[in-house]
């Protein structure tokens, strides 16, 4: 199904905070809407913002990166620096004409699955008002329905 | 290429939700896919024999198992996927229960469509694995234990006897911790110090044990098997000469007051803890020595007939090399002058249970302290399930140790009137209930309600309280000669010092965090370091007691067999693409990655003992040189492809 009317969300996810935490949210039975794929790393800080873009450029509506709280972090200092990365890549989304939001960054915890949940519900449905990214060469919403 | 793709129902936890016959249709049509087959339970014997014996039998070379959690069953099939001869890296796991079927079961259809494309995510990086193997390292017999209290004895005993080599590390100028200032421990009312000065003799008599008292750990770096220690060894200006004589302590001029004693009574500037201290050996308070701070006085040193006193001694940093660690650092009460209105430190008349028991053991030994009246109120949870002051957690201990002081202060004087204001009476322990039946049966009076006011008139220095008591529904205003406050834990320096050193993660409370709530309780997410006592929170003594022998045992698990297994999922640099910038060499929060001159050339070269495998510098490196191995660059991006259903090539 290559249809260009469903949100479409990439998560990525740490592996000892948040990845657990999108688990915990499952284990209690907290619904979310589907439209979402977790993507597990070790750590938030592995992921680089060309992935981020590569991940906008393959068709995501939004990217959510999440990973431990400040002073939480398993690799020590990882989040820090995935937060920079995060603010840097915004400005740059800024430039290129991308809404920043589309790129989202988020502290879960291992324990906070109704985070977890509020945060992709609240980005589904965010992206949702946003609807898909328009590229150059790629068919808008209207033209793929 | 041959992968097999296995399907678990999970007994109905996810065939009631995802089509599983959609999805293992769906697989078979993926590219390299050889078999395909869903079980009821992939975990139990029968779904793992399945794995095993395709293996085997249609030379798979990569598996995907679309079940539950990685966190929950990837340990299983690796083994698994191991014991046949593969390596345990060409396991990938599709998440379709914790992030399928039960955050999405009341949406079967899309359901099924996210369980295809979690299996596809799965088999883009499957179809990317690399044959990794589990390399294994030499472990050795050597622990730091952080603390001496009774957490951190007990583990140092358990380690020490079983043949470990021990280096235990105390703060305090002796061993002992809070346990050692408690007058009797409930609820069987044993004296504290008859119970726990002979396991503080036997440490300094335990072969195995190195001790390091009035020292601190200043640093630690590299990790399990190869930890790198500093510790500060503070001065005591005292020399092992001495022999307590007590000579120099008559001579002293200072008086201060005595903290062991909750400041009942004073001490001189040299001067021993406490009389079951250990070692048992006089030190000099340097912030109150007159010698010291002013270069006059030196009493101490003259009389000395054993010239123990050393006024040059400095501190002294030993560096230690062990390979795993255990932290028992305790807690600190909760400091009661922060809850104003109960006016601790302004009204004489308000003290801590601390202080409490301090007075307990001077009465009992015939050497009273200070009067202690007819009418005595116990306030409780004061720092603890207080949300103004920040403290949600329960310290777990105040409901007994109150019940405790209440009844032997009623015990001891049937005339005294002695009420116990509570929030709840918590009596969850073994022997607890009882316990307190028969202090309510010994008269003491058990009020429900929290206390609003406490006031104390100047002049008579009697303390009137004012709180509603809720089962009785009214309003009490009473006076009382004195009125304890049962004070709660919190985290202490030491413990906050620990984190710090070790880079331990927090649990809300500030506490330290266990790995897992309920199967890895002592264990912490630094591999090879483990928590136990009120370290890791609020708890009693035989619950300490049996948290340290559970971590001393885990850290005996680690180091016994010699050898450990290591993950390989460490980074890795192509030479080829390196510049030799060395943004990775700054990024990396271990020191595990330097540059290097091969052939001419500035290169990064990753330790991989040292690299814990975050990535950090895969993502940092701005030529794709550096990579991680598992999460390559590749195998990324094949997976969000799949994720976004992309067509596979």
């Amino acid at each position: 199904m290559k249809t260009n009317t469903e949100p479409k969300i990439v998560a990525f996810c740490c592996n000892w905070c948040s990845y657990a935490g999108a688990d915990a949210a499952g284990t209690s039975r907290l619904q979310m809407k589907p439209h979402f794929r977790v993507i597990r790393a070790m750590c938030s800080s592995r992921i680089d913002p060309e992935l981020i873009l590569d991940t906008l450029k393959k068709g995501a509506w939004g990217v959510l990166v999440a990973g431990c709280h400040p002073g939480d972090c398993h690799y020590v200092t990882g989040n820090y620096r995935t937060q920079k990365r995060i603010a840097l890549l915004k400005n740059l989304l800024t430039e290129l004409g991308i809404a920043p939001q589309r790129v989202r960054l988020e502290w879960i915890s291992a324990n906070e699955g109704g985070k977890f949940q509020k945060v992709i519900n609240e980005f589904i449905d965010e992206m949702t008002s946003l609807g898909p990214l328009q590229l150059p060469g790629r068919p808008t919403a209207k033209e793929a329905s | 290429m041959k992968i097999g793709v296995y399907v678990c129902h999970c007994g109905g936890n996810i065939s009631e939700v995802v089509d599983i016959k959609k999805l293992t249709a769906s697989a078979e049509q993926q590219s390299e896919v050889a078999v395909v087959r869903d079980n009821a339970h992939m975990c139990s014997d029968v779904g793992r024999n399945l794995v095993l014996e395709d293996i085997k039998k249609h030379k798979l070379d990569r598996i995907v198992v679309a079940a539950c959690s990685p966190q929950f069953h990837g340990k299983t099939f690796m083994d698994i996927v191991e014991k046949a001869g593969l390596s345990p890296y060409v396991f990938e796991m599709a998440n379709i229960r914790e992030q399928c079927s039960w955050p999405h079961f009341n949406e079967p259809d899309l359901a099924t469509k996210k369980a295809k494309d979690l299996v596809s995510v799965a088999l883009a990086k499957a179809r990317l694995d690399e044959s990794l193997s589990r390399k294994t390292m030499p472990i050795g017999k050597r622990v730091l234990v952080v603390g001496a209290g009774i957490a951190g004895i007990q583990a140092a005993l358990d380690l020490g006897d079983a043949g470990f080599e021990v280096y235990l590390v105390e703060k305090e100028a002796t061993i002992g911790g809070k346990m050692a200032q408690l007058s009797r421990t409930f609820p069987t009312e044993d004296c504290a110090a008859c119970i726990l000065s002979p396991k503080m003799a036997d440490v300094p008599a335990n072969p195995n044990i190195t001790l390091f008292t009035n020292s601190e750990i200043e640093k630690v770096s590299g990790f399990l098997g190869n930890f790198e220690v500093i510790i500060n060894k503070k001065p005591t200006y005292v020399n092992d000469q001495c022999v307590a004589c007590g000579v120099c302590e008559e001579k002293c001029p200072v008086k201060i007051p005595n903290e062991f004693e909750q400041g009942l009574t004073n001490r001189r500037a040299i001067y021993v803890p406490f009389e079951f201290a250990v070692p048992y050996r006089y030190l000099i308070d340097e912030s109150n020595c007159i010698y010291l701070k002013k270069g006059k006085c030196g009493n101490c040193k003259k009389v000395c007939p054993h010239d123990a006193v050393d006024f040059d001694q400095k501190a002294e940093k030993v560096e230690l090399k062990v390979d795993t660690i255990i932290v028992a650092t305790g807690y600190d009460i909760f400091d009661a002058k922060e809850k104003k209105v109960y006016g601790f430190g302004t009204n004489k008349n308000v003290i801590t249970s601390l202080a409490m028991e301090r007075m307990i053991v001077h009465e009992a030994e015939g050497r009273a302290t200070r009067e202690i009246g007819k009418r005595v109120a116990f306030i409780q949870c004061v720092g603890s399930r207080d949300e103004q002051i920040g403290n949600e957690y329960c310290s777990r201990i105040c409901c007994m140790y109150a019940t405790k002081l209440s009844q032997l202060l009623k015990r001891a004087d049937p005339k005294k009137d002695v009420y116990v204001f509570y929030t709840d009476l918590r009596a969850f322990g073994k022997g607890f209930e009882e316990y307190y039946k028969r202090a309510q049966k010994t008269g003491v009076k058990f009020i429900r309600g929290r206390v609003a006011e406490v006031n104390e008139d100047s002049k008579t220095g009697r303390v009137t309280i004012k709180a509603e008591d809720t089962l009785a529904r009214q309003i009490i205003e009473s006076e009382f000669d004195l009125v304890v406050l049962s004070v709660g834990m919190t985290p202490g320096a030491g413990t906050r010092q620990a984190a710090e050193v070790l880079r331990m993660t927090k649990s809300p409370g500030g506490f330290l965090q266990e790995a897992h709530p309920k199967f890895k309780p002592v264990d912490t997410l630094n591999d090879g370091v483990f928590i136990c006592g009120c370290a890791q929170g609020p708890k009693d003594i035989p619950d300490t007691v049996a948290q340290a022998s559970a971590a001393a045992s885990r850290a005996i698990r680690l180091m016994n067999k010699g050898v450990y297994a290591v993950e390989p999922i460490t980074a890795v640099v192509d030479e080829d693409l390196c510049s030799g910038c060395g943004t990775c060499v700054s990024v990396c929060p271990y020191e595990a990655v330097k540059t290097e001159i091969k052939d001419d050339k500035r290169v990064a070269k990753v330790n991989e003992m040292l690299c814990q495998g975050c990535g950090s510098c895969s993502a940092a490196c701005p030529s794709g040189a550096s990579q991680q191995h598992w999460f390559m660059n590749k195998q990324l991006k094949a997976m969000v492809g799949a994720a976004l259903g992309e067509e596979e090539k």
